[in-house]
């Protein structure tokens, strides 16, 4: 059997390739050169082999780093989720409030995340911010910049401030597509709230709570902007996460070779915790569809 | 029993349900037959208790309901959808208003298993909805309902979204499963063959008003008005306009009808002809039948029956015949009209004469 072949769908793919080598093959594959080798610039490059590699995993600054993120993460999860889920609970389902809650939900996502950073470190200043000097005048003194529980708490707050909408707007479109009559079937059979949220609302939303846990763990994992607008990875290194301390390494220190060790490290780490939160969630969905 | 006394439903300007009075008894079936938005789902949740009429009153054995919560009533409804808790298991499904109820685990078990064995899920009890087949999704939809014990029983278009093999099973079936239950079972359909097949009552349902009510042959053979007829009628009833002079109806194209005894005494006039479509003939059905001309528009061939629809004057008329035929569109046909089997309707769309011949209406 002679099969016809046609080569000229390559040139079909040809444009995504391209797009795709630019944007990811190319910048990984220049880390990855980076990471496998020593300079002292002037293009001269020695092999290092594994080097890099060692020190890094080797590093107290790189594992407290690593652990700082995890909490993070763990923190946002932990409260944009649930509050997420609240919050479009709590949305009207139809009239002019939709419109309007939508709009306020979507409008911190709108915003840049160095502005989110100002805004936030302008607001809780003591000496001029709103939040800063109430607080003050209230005896609380609550100083960021000095204070690391401080620190940490406006770093939380200032991204669940930006981004629980996410959560929320991903919540709301799942509730939304949810047919009436599974809630007027639950008010027939005089279902309370709590059922309706627990053996309705809830398998319902399964699918888009995935990607928004998904979302919001890959972002929070990559904080970078807020905390460095804020509080600049300190005091001392209390907020200076993974990524923080990468950009010290690679621009400041310029130890190009530890820093990309470092990024490849941190890019593995994220991919394959996505890698098992999706296993996890997908397949703990089906256990509980299959039954078994 | 169900009292509905002159129920009105209104929904910002628009007017869902218009002055509907029924009365539905213990025990009895209750088809309510219309096409989609003549008002069937709105009149099942004023009877739910889902929404509250805007005039008239509802009362169950006598007591008005109205503002009752459909939480206090007891009522079980089944959806077009298949409507199930997608995260419990067939048997908790059906548990779960005895669960509400607040019943004890062997009251449970005992009327699970009974139900599960009337609707045939016994082997699918641990499995969950989503890994049925749309047959079974409905049937464990059913079972909820049935486990129940509810006074009133209301299925809207429970069978549309399955396939025509499950569809006539779980139809013949229905019946059956309630018929012991005592309950008012109301179900509401587009199709008049469903009605039909079920038997019990019809009410016919046109623009939110309830144009007829009473035992389903008898709604069929002697519907009170043209709309009632074209509501159960599928294909719609043909219509012909038609002027009486002495005993004989003109109609366009020189067509003469010679009246038929049930007709013979109304006054002169204009009057619409109406007849179904299977009572319009393509061979002629004896010596009475009167011929008329009309050309084909379209045919439709089903296999067993070929469906042709034609022009005649104004009209578009269908025609039901037996067999594959070969007929040619834009051809020019000669049909027959039996007298006989004529619903005469005055210009008021009142019925003015039955058919003569009601054994195959």
């Amino acid at each position: 059997m002679e099969k016809p072949w046609n080569n000229k769908a390559w040139f079909l793919v040809l444009p995504v390739i391209v797009l795709v080598a630019f944007s990811a093959i190319i910048p990984l594959m220049t880390v990855v050169n980076y990471s496998v080798q020593d300079t002292f610039g002037n293009n001269v490059f020695f092999w290092a082999g594994t080097e890099w590699f060692e020190e890094t995993l080797q590093s107290e600054r790189f594992w407290a780093a690593l652990g700082r993120n995890l909490v993070f993460s763990f923190i946002i999860l932990a409260i944009e989720v649930p509050l997420g889920i609240a919050v479009a609970l709590a949305m009207p389902r139809k009239g002019i409030g939709v419109p309007v809650c939508l709009v306020l939900m979507a409008l911190p996502l709108l915003i840049p995340w160095n502005v989110v950073g100002t805004i936030w470190q302008v607001f809780g200043r003591i000496d001029i911010g709103l939040l800063g000097r109430v607080l003050a005048d209230f005896g609380i003194y609550y100083n960021y910049t000095q204070n690391p529980l401080h620190a940490w708490i406006t770093v939380i707050v200032m991204d669940v401030w930006h981004w629980t909408s996410l959560v929320v707007l991903l919540c709301y479109a799942g509730l939304v597509s949810i047919p009436d009559a599974y809630y007027q079937a639950a008010r027939i059979d005089g279902a309370s709230r709590w059922a309706v949220f627990r053996y309705i609302q809830l398998p319902k939303l399964k699918h888009v709570l995935l990607i928004a846990v998904l979302l919001r763990f890959m972002d929070s994992f990559m904080i970078y902007t807020e905390p460095f607008v804020v509080t600049g990875g300190g005091p001392g290194n209390t907020t200076t996460f993974l990524s923080i301390d990468l950009v010290k390494m690679a621009i400041g220190q310029f130890d190009l070779g530890p820093a990309a060790a470092m990024s490849i490290i941190y890019f593995l780490i994220i991919l394959a915790l996505s890698y098992v939160f999706y296993t996890v969630m997908t397949q703990t969905g089906r256990d509980r569809e299959t039954g078994r | 029993m169900l009292e509905l006394r002159d129920v009105t439903k209104v929904v910002g300007r628009e007017t869902h349900i218009r002055g509907v009075s029924m009365a539905l008894e213990r025990g009895s079936l209750n088809v309510l037959l219309g096409p989609t938005r003549s008002g069937k789902t709105s009149l099942m949740r004023l009877m739910a208790g889902l929404d509250r009429p805007a005039s008239g009153d509802i009362l169950m054995d006598g007591k008005s309901v109205v503002g009752v919560p459909v939480q206090k009533r007891n009522v079980a409804m089944v959806y077009q959808q298949f409507i199930n808790y997608p995260t419990l298991t067939v048997y908790e499904n059906i548990a779960s208003p005895l669960r509400v109820a607040g019943r004890d685990k062997a009251t449970i078990e005992a009327e699970v298993r009974k139900a599960a064995a009337l609707l045939r899920l016994e082997p699918y009890l641990e499995r969950t909805p989503l890994e049925l087949s749309g047959g079974q999704q409905q049937r464990t939809a059913l079972a909820r309902a049935l486990v129940k014990g509810a006074d009133l029983v209301l299925l809207d278009e429970p069978l549309a979204n399955l396939d025509y093999k499950l569809r006539e099973e779980l139809r013949a079936e229905l019946p059956k499963i309630f018929a012991e239950s005592g309950t008012i079972f109301v179900y509401a359909t587009t199709e008049p063959s469903e009605a039909l097949l079920l038997g019990g009552n019809t009410a016919t349902l046109s623009e939110g008003r309830v144009t007829q009510y009473g035992p389903t042959p008898e709604v069929f053979r002697n519907p009170v008005d043209l709309v009632t007829a074209r509501t159960f009628s599928d294909p719609p009833l043909n219509m012909l306009k038609v002027t009486k002079r002495g005993d004989r109806f003109h109609g366009p194209q020189d067509t003469a009808i010679a009246a038929p005894a049930s007709a013979m005494a109304l006054a002169d006039g204009t009057y619409v002809l109406g007849f179904r479509p299977h009572h319009l003939y393509l061979d002629p059905p004896g010596p009475q039948a009167v011929a008329l001309k009309a050309r084909v528009a379209v045919t439709e061939i089903t296999g067993s029956e070929s469906f042709v629809h034609l022009d005649h004057g104004g009209e578009r008329w269908v025609a039901l015949a037996h067999g594959v035929r070969s007929i040619e569109v834009d051809e020019d046909l000669t049909v027959y009209l039996d007298p006989q089997r004529l619903f005469v309707f005055g210009s008021d769309w009142l019925l003015a004469a039955a058919p003569a011949l009601r054994s195959a209406a």
